[in-house]
């Protein structure tokens, strides 16, 4: 078996050893061994594929492995992975190793619970590592639809309601998408030969410009609709509130990146010349997510509602910065992928153990935290700080690039969007500030708050391995912008060619 | 004579039942059960062994390699739904005709073979008709109940409708043509208006038995009425025949006006899916919403034939064999459910993974293939069936297909949320159901779980499936 395959086959495996244990002790026990040995493996992955790098190897794609599976169709079990999608399942596996310590207190159901979120991961690691877009496809709807269960029986709230709205508007994304790769497949040999999904090759032909104009607004508003692209976004803020914690986390965490890395990977690299033409509309709609997430902050009282909307707010940066078409913006935006990936973990993990304490997510009913759960208070600070890009955390890494990039646009469209783009930082550090101010400063509003008790060692492990994701990125970012890079060269040559 | 193998095989069989019926004493009779599953699974497995193509009196008669899949395909939906049926035969009142169940579906089986396999409109009127009187009195089979017998009659009704609106049409096509035979008339098809008109009259019938909108309004009533398995079977084995031949005699006897028939379809697959979705998400009854589900269903089938190439008939096949295998599962959950409690609405199964968890599953895979989500067989033939009507360029089709199937996903899910995500005060108690509806079950699961990722059944079907063109 290939090293990439094992993504997928760790995952399985830990959902058949949690089906066959018996009580729930040792179904916590699997799947955290198991999601330790896929976060083993996803480090192993990048000392590796450093290592091929720095010896040298600047094959666009490495570790392929391509196995054919419908002949006559030309689909392929076809996987390989760059440094982009070495990142993002880097990303993937520290976040849904946090997910299942935060998760350790699930009562109802646990069995169930454990394998429905390793099932959503399995789908994740399966759409980073595909290069076919038949299997990217399948494992996306794979990601996609264990969510319904997840919100629906073990959420807060409306959950009911929210699971329903969430699947479908996801669903209703995946079916611009369906008829977006059937277009790329039934134009994918312009010159008669035999037709394929297979992504590397699509990107090395022309597709007529006509062709291109009709399947671009599929591809990428079937993407956004997960990249919570505004007008789509409505399902994310009832989707998050509702959610438990660890599929909250994962969900923002990590499947919103799907989106992002969807329309980075498939209609802005396969369709150059449409996302020239195109892209100028979508460069307003995520500029009206970037901002109106973040003014939709502002107004919330529920926690969760807060973080949702700054999740809008911040994956809107991403579409944005993709959409800039050039090098830097693009590096930030890959950045900015894997820093709100970890960041919007940690901050979910967080209110979930804070609602497990205080039972409320009102800001408003508590206020005074810091002084009875000081180790989750300050994480939560940390995390604030990120979220509005302080120099030494993730956050700051990537929005100065995203927005050093946008401005290399001499042209006073680009300009006038990355300004009022630019212009959401204030509005974070408004909301962060508030909420860190009303609930963890001033008085202890409730003496019921008195008797909570400090974080548990599962939740710190949870906190910690967050926390040392944002520091390391923003201490040390090179290593990462390096090694996305490389990846980013394919599409930067594909783009100016079709500039020209 | 071993051209005609399926047919024959399953005319001994019915005759060795038929005897045995006879001999049996009036208190024995549902010792009759395991000998004829054993037969058919007999006759099931014969039929995979290579066969001999030819024909027969004359070319009224054809058997190809892709005839003879189709009919293994029937055998095998078949075989899950005497499987499925033995726990409701078992039942007190039903005890007496257990094997006039079995004869009775013997013989509409007998008839789907020999529509499928004909080579001329007569044989395949003869077939036609012997596939659906039968299914009438199984439909009234229940006769104590009102509802059952009304089923019977409509169908009854209807059936005689169709057939009469389908031979009209046969006889303008012969009237024009001078010739019966699909080889004669397809030679001397000249699409004058006549003829188109004959075309549509013979859809129009075509469009009963398929149930395609808006000669569908007979379904709800006669699902509704018919015992589960009954409509199960009506549901899956003979909708799956009657677009088997339709789709052979699209490809071949109205090859000439392939442009009319394919704006036709083009029409109806998209009324029908979006009619057939927004009913069934009214539906509290589990029957009445799977038959309009099933409704849609249909409506995607269409899409396979608007493709009109060797993909679009390899799609229409592999995606009948998926949705036997699906659909089987789905009404094999609510028939156990209804035998063993005797409950029918959806509202009835909240909280019922929390009593019956591998039957609860079981409906969530169901329906999850109905509803084309991966890793299910049903995500393949559906993507494939939306690849064959691309391929002719029809994206803004197979754009409001893709819509459509959220809607179905949404009626789906209604299901899996009373049986998941609800909870009840009286949920349906916990039960083991016996043994034969497990291994029917089984029999669905195995296939809605393999056929997907078992690439050779596809390709195996595109090797035996041709195109217009």
């Amino acid at each position: 078996m290939d090293f990439l395959t094992l993504f997928i086959v760790i995952p399985i495996i830990t959902m058949i050893g949690i089906v066959l244990v018996r009580d729930t002790k040792q179904v916590k026990i699997v799947s955290a061994v198991g999601m330790t040995l896929q976060l083993i493996n996803s480090a192993i992955l990048i000392i590796m594929f450093l290592l091929q790098r720095s010896a040298g190897n600047i094959a666009e794609i490495l570790f392929i492995k391509d196995v054919v599976w419908y002949p006559s169709l030309n689909i392929h079990y076809f996987v390989g992975v760059d440094g982009v999608s070495v990142a993002m399942l880097g990303l993937t596996s520290i976040v849904i190793f946090a997910g299942i310590f935060a998760s350790w207190e699930v009562k109802d159901l646990t069995k169930e619970f454990f394998i429905s979120l390793i099932l959503l991961s399995t789908g994740v690691y399966g759409f980073f590592i595909s290069l076919d877009l038949f299997t990217m496809f399948l494992f996306y709807e794979v990601a996609v639809i264990p969510m319904y269960l997840l919100i629906g029986i073990w959420g807060s709230g409306p959950r009911h309601y929210s699971a329903m709205k969430l699947t479908l508007m996801l669903m209703g994304g995946s079916a611009f998408i369906l008829v977006g790769l059937l277009g790329l497949y039934f134009n994918s040999n312009p010159t008669g030969g035999p037709l394929t999904f297979d992504l590397i090759h699509i990107s090395k032909i022309h597709i007529p410009l006509n062709i291109q104009l009709f399947f671009f607004p599929f591809l990428f508003l079937g993407f956004g609709v997960l990249g919570a692209l505004y007008p789509f976004h409505t399902w994310s803020p009832d989707g998050h509130a509702s959610a438990p914690t660890a599929v909250s986390m994962l969900h923002a965490g990590v499947l919103m990146k799907l989106g992002g890395y969807g329309c980075y990977r498939v209609a802005v690299f396969l369709l150059p010349d449409a996302a020239h033409q195109l892209g100028w509309i979508f460069l307003i709609l995520t500029t009206i997510s970037v901002i109106y997430g973040a003014f939709g902050a502002i107004w919330q009282k529920d926690l969760k509602y807060i973080n949702a909307y700054s999740s809008v707010s911040h994956c809107g940066l991403v579409l944005f910065a993709i959409l800039m078409f050039n090098k830097t913006a693009m590096n930030g935006a890959i950045i900015q992928m894997i820093s709100h990936g970890i960041m919007t973990a940690l901050f979910f993990a967080l209110i979930g153990m804070i609602y497990g304490r205080t039972h409320t997510r009102l800001i408003n009913e508590m206020g005074g935290l810091m002084k009875v759960m000081p180790f989750l208070a300050v994480a939560y600070v940390i995390g604030g700080l990120a979220s509005l890009g302080l120099p030494g955390f993730s956050g700051f890494v990537a929005e100065m690039t995203i927005f050093f990039g946008a401005f290399q646009h001499p042209d006073v469209f680009h300009r006038v969007v990355t300004i009022i783009a630019c212009s959401s930082i204030v509005v974070t550090a408004v909301y962060i500030l508030r909420v860190v101010g009303i609930l963890l400063m001033g008085k202890i509003r409730n003496d019921h708050f008195l008797e909570i008790r400090d974080a548990k060692w599962h939740e710190k492990l949870s906190v910690g391995v967050l926390i040392f994701g944002i520091t390391a990125i923003g201490l040390a970012p090179l290593w990462l912008s390096d090694m996305i890079n490389n990846g980013l060269t394919p599409i930067i040559t594909r783009l100016l060619a079709a500039v020209q | 004579m071993l051209v005609m193998r399926h047919e024959l095989l399953l005319v001994i069989i019915t005759v060795i039942l038929l005897l045995v019926e006879i001999f049996l004493p009036k208190d024995q009779k549902h010792k009759i059960i395991l000998p004829a599953i054993l037969l058919f699974t007999i006759v099931t497995i014969l039929g995979f062994l290579p066969g001999i193509t030819g024909e027969l009196f004359g070319g009224m008669y054809v058997s190809t390699a892709l005839t003879m899949t189709m009919k293994n395909i029937l055998n095998i939906g078949t075989l899950i739904v005497f499987i499925q049926s033995v726990s409701w035969l078992k039942k007190e009142e039903n005890k007496e005709k257990i094997s006039e169940f079995y004869l009775l579906l013997l013989s509409t089986l007998i008839g789907m073979d020999y529509m499928i396999s004909s080579g001329d409109f007569m044989m395949f009127y003869l077939g036609l008709e012997l596939a659906t009187i039968p299914i009438a009195t199984l439909a009234a089979f229940e006769r104590y109940r009102e509802k059952s017998a009304e089923a019977g009659v409509k169908l009854i009704f209807t059936s005689a409708l169709s057939s009469g609106i389908l031979l009209y049409g046969i006889s303008m096509i012969y009237g024009t043509t001078g010739s019966v035979y699909f080889t004669d008339v397809k030679a001397a098809f000249e699409a004058t208006p006549l003829q188109i008109l004959a075309f549509i009259f013979f859809f129009a019938g075509m469009a009963f038995k398929i149930a395609i909108v808006p000669f569908h309004l007979w379904i709800a009533d006669v699902y509704e009425g018919a015992p589960i398995n009954v409509t199960s079977y009506l549901s899956v084995i003979s909708k799956g025949a009657a677009v088997f031949i339709l789709m052979i005699i699209l490809y071949t006897v109205f090859a000439k006006i392939a442009i009319i028939w394919r704006d036709v379809l083009y029409v109806t697959s998209i009324i029908t899916m979006t009619v057939g979705n927004l009913f069934a998400i009214r539906q509290r009854n589990i029957k009445r919403f799977l038959a309009f589900s099933s409704i849609a269903q249909a409506g995607f089938i269409l899409l396979g034939l608007i493709g009109q190439s060797q993909l679009g008939m390899t799609t229409v096949i592999y995606f009948v064999l998926i949705y036997i295998f699906s659909n089987l599962a789905a009404f094999g959950v609510a028939g156990i459910i209804a035998n063993v409690t005797g409950k029918e609405t959806i509202d009835d199964y909240d909280g019922f993974y929390r009593t019956n968890p591998l039957l609860s599953l079981t409906m969530m895979l169901a329906l999850f293939s109905l509803a084309g989500i991966p890793p299910v067989a049903g995500f393949f033939g559906k993507f494939f069936l939306f690849a064959a009507a691309a391929q002719k360029g029809f994206y803004i089709l197979v754009f409001i297909a893709v819509l459509n199937t959220i809607i179905s996903l949404y009626y789906y899910l209604l299901v899996i949320k009373a049986m998941f995500l609800n909870t009840s005060d009286q949920p349906i108690g916990y039960f083991r159901s016996d043994n034969y509806t497990r291994i029917g079950l089984l029999l669905c699961v195995a296939g809605i779980l393999v056929i997907g990722f078992a690439s050779p059944v596809y390709e195996f079907i595109l090797n035996l499936s041709y195109g217009l063109y």
